[in-house]
């Protein structure tokens, strides 16, 4: 059985573990198994609409104690479920929890993982997981050697796959050890979609001068309905927040669309956004580095083209 | 308290990536090698930030690799580890690299147990959060800020779309990231005094694996860049629906 982690935050499901999901499923379609959900907790979404994603049950340790999450609590529950389950593939996305939990039940099950894999193993010959490696430059194709495995998903790699199943859910009878950790305070940007769920993101580098220049580019952001990144130097020079920050150093995010306004497109900059669907750049120079990772070009000043895309998007919107 | 710091070495952000032997194997050929810039601006310099304000603290580097590691493991001290232990084992299976860091943890019996938030290679992230399996002590990852008030500690942590605060006590393992300390250069003093720092080396007792490298491929290369006419916003939106169907 092909066991999914429902990551939740503050009641809800995250976006990833649909994504989740849907990769479960298609691997448990192909090793002729059945892919089913554990959650932690309780939340405020429909369970049994999981399902639609392609679950065919839903395990739930019902305990409101593990709403909050503490890596080693979780980890500890997540293994002795997928143990009294009798999972042989346990399947994370690789976001910030996935992260922080997956290697420590790959640990406590005595399976090896690959962590940020981007496409389904391949399971003719052994179980060979292809993953991205040194930020995004390369690929590397792992092979799993244990009977048990474990797998997080890079984030916007698979897709979600929405049918209209439902799922049976089940309660899960599993000891929670004691959480040490005391969750004090919760800051969350208010109103925007996190950089790594977005899949419209439109980003500014130095090119646009200065803080007082960002209002181009929000226009442009909104009339998208997308979220907005920055390059390093412009959150180090503090005209936008660190969250912002794309690149090696940064957040490594892979949208639908990625549009880059007056960044040159350094290496490590690429890094973070080398996996993005479709890259459009905006830049005055038309040696800049970028335009060889761009699938599309506009070779002019930022402080023109910016607010032109704009009014040429809010037409097309209203002409519809 | 005693901290240990986990340092791995990876290539220069601007290494060209390239594979040899039949793609089975990096192309170490002309490769600059670093300290992992999250193991490094981060956690190191956060541990240092901690013994500045509180000289009994202890700051001891672990890295698990090869001898070609010491050139690495020599700058960690100058920038102020107090001593350091390389573990000879090359694998690069995550599991393995942790169990024998996990050992010299349990040896250690260290308060505080810094990362790195992943390497900037195999990008795996893994190591904190196995030591928080293998030593059943608290994880908090991708953490932005540490405040260390006698045995408790407050840790800022970073969670999709904001950032969550909370306390717990020492031991406790943090994988670090941005935010956490600022970058800092060794001085020529630091330089001098880490020739005579303590490096400790210990024989490989971790073998067996869980995971294989088959091979690496790079990315197909990009078909090229459409130029768009910057007075023609239309067109773009056009490709960006009906071609690339992205909006
Ligand atoms: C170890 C290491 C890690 C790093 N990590 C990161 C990282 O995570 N993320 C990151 O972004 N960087 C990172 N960097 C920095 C990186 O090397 C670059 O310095 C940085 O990305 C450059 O930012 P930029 O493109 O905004 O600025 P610049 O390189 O200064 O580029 C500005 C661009 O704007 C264009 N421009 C200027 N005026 C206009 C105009 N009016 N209209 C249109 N275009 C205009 C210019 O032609 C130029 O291409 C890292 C560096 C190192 C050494």
């Amino acid at each position: 059985m092909v066991l999914i982690y429902i990551d939740q935050d503050d009641q809800e499901i995250k976006k990833a573990s649909y994504e989740a999901i849907s990769y479960g499923a298609a691997l448990a379609k192909q090793l002729g198994t059945s892919a089913e959900a554990l959650l932690l907790g309780t939340v405020k979404d429909n369970i049994a609409d999981l399902g639609k994603y392609g679950a065919s049950k839903v395990h739930q340790v019902n305990n409101i104690a593990l709403n909050s999450f503490d890596a080693r609590v979780n980890a500890n529950v997540i293994a002795e479920a997928a143990k009294a389950l009798g999972a042989s593939v346990v399947i994370f996305a690789h976001n910030v929890n996935g992260k922080a939990i997956a290697p420590a039940v790959s640990v406590k099950l005595g399976a090896g993982i690959v962590t940020g894999a981007c496409a389904l193993p391949k399971t003719d010959v052994g179980f060979v997981v292809t993953k991205t490696v040194f930020s995004g430059k390369a690929f590397a194709s792992i092979q799993i050697d244990t009977p048990v495995k474990v797998i997080s998903i890079n984030q916007n790699s698979f897709g979600i796959e929405v049918g209209d199943g439902s799922a049976t859910v089940a309660n899960l009878d599993v000891a929670v050890p004691t959480s040490s950790i005391k969750i004090t305070s919760v800051d969350k940007i208010q109103g925007e979609v996190p950089l790594t769920e977005a899949s419209l993101v439109v980003s500014g580098g130095r090119g646009l001068k200065g803080p007082e220049n960002w209002g181009i580019l929000l226009d442009l952001a909104k009339a998208l309905g997308a979220s907005t990144a920055c390059s390093r130097p412009v959150s180090d020079s503090d005209w936008r927040p660190h969250h912002e920050h794309v690149g090696q150093t940064g957040l490594q995010i892979a949208p639908n669309l990625y549009i880059a306004i007056g960044i040159s497109g350094a290496i490590q900059h690429l890094a973070g956004v080398n996996r993005s669907k479709t890259i459009v750049v905006i830049n005055k120079d038309p040696e800049a580095p970028f335009f060889k990772a761009a699938d599309y070009g506009v070779v002019g000043d930022a402080f023109e083209v910016v607010p032109a895309l704009t009014a040429a998007i809010l037409k097309s919107k209203g002409g519809a | 308290m005693k901290i240990l710091v986990c340092i791995s070495k990876t290539p220069d952000t601007t290494a060209k990536i390239a594979f040899a032997e039949g793609n089975t194997k990096f192309d170490e050929n002309g490769v600059q090698w670093i300290i992992n810039p999250y193991d490094e601006w981060y956690s190191l310099v956060k541990a240092i930030e901690l013994k500045e304000k509180d000289a009994t603290v202890a700051i001891h580097l672990v890295t698990v690799g090869g001898a070609d590691t010491e050139p690495i493991i020599r700058k960690a001290l100058a920038l102020g580890g107090d001593e350091a232990i390389r573990v000879n084992n090359t694998s690069n299976d995550s599991l393995v690299v942790a169990q024998e860091i996990a050992a010299i943890a349990k040896e250690g019996a260290y308060d505080l147990i810094l990362t790195g938030k992943e390497t900037i290679d195999y990008n795996s992230a893994s190591i904190g959060s196995m030591l928080c399996a293998l030593l059943d002590q608290n994880f908090i990852s991708a953490a932005v800020k540490l405040e260390v008030n006698g045995s408790s500690i407050t840790v800022t942590r970073e969670i999709e779309g904001g950032e969550e605060t909370c306390e717990t006590s020492l031991p406790a393992i943090i994988s670090c990231q941005k935010g956490m300390a600022e970058q800092r250069i060794p001085n020529m003093r630091g330089i001098m005094a880490a020739r005579t720092k303590p490096l400790k080396v210990v024989e490989a007792s971790i073998t067996t694996a869980t995971t294989s490298i088959k091979n690496f491929d790079l990315p197909p290369a990009k078909s090229g860049v459409k130029l768009v006419d910057p007075a023609n916003m239309d067109e773009l939106v056009r490709l960006l629906k009906e071609e690339a169907k992205v909006i």
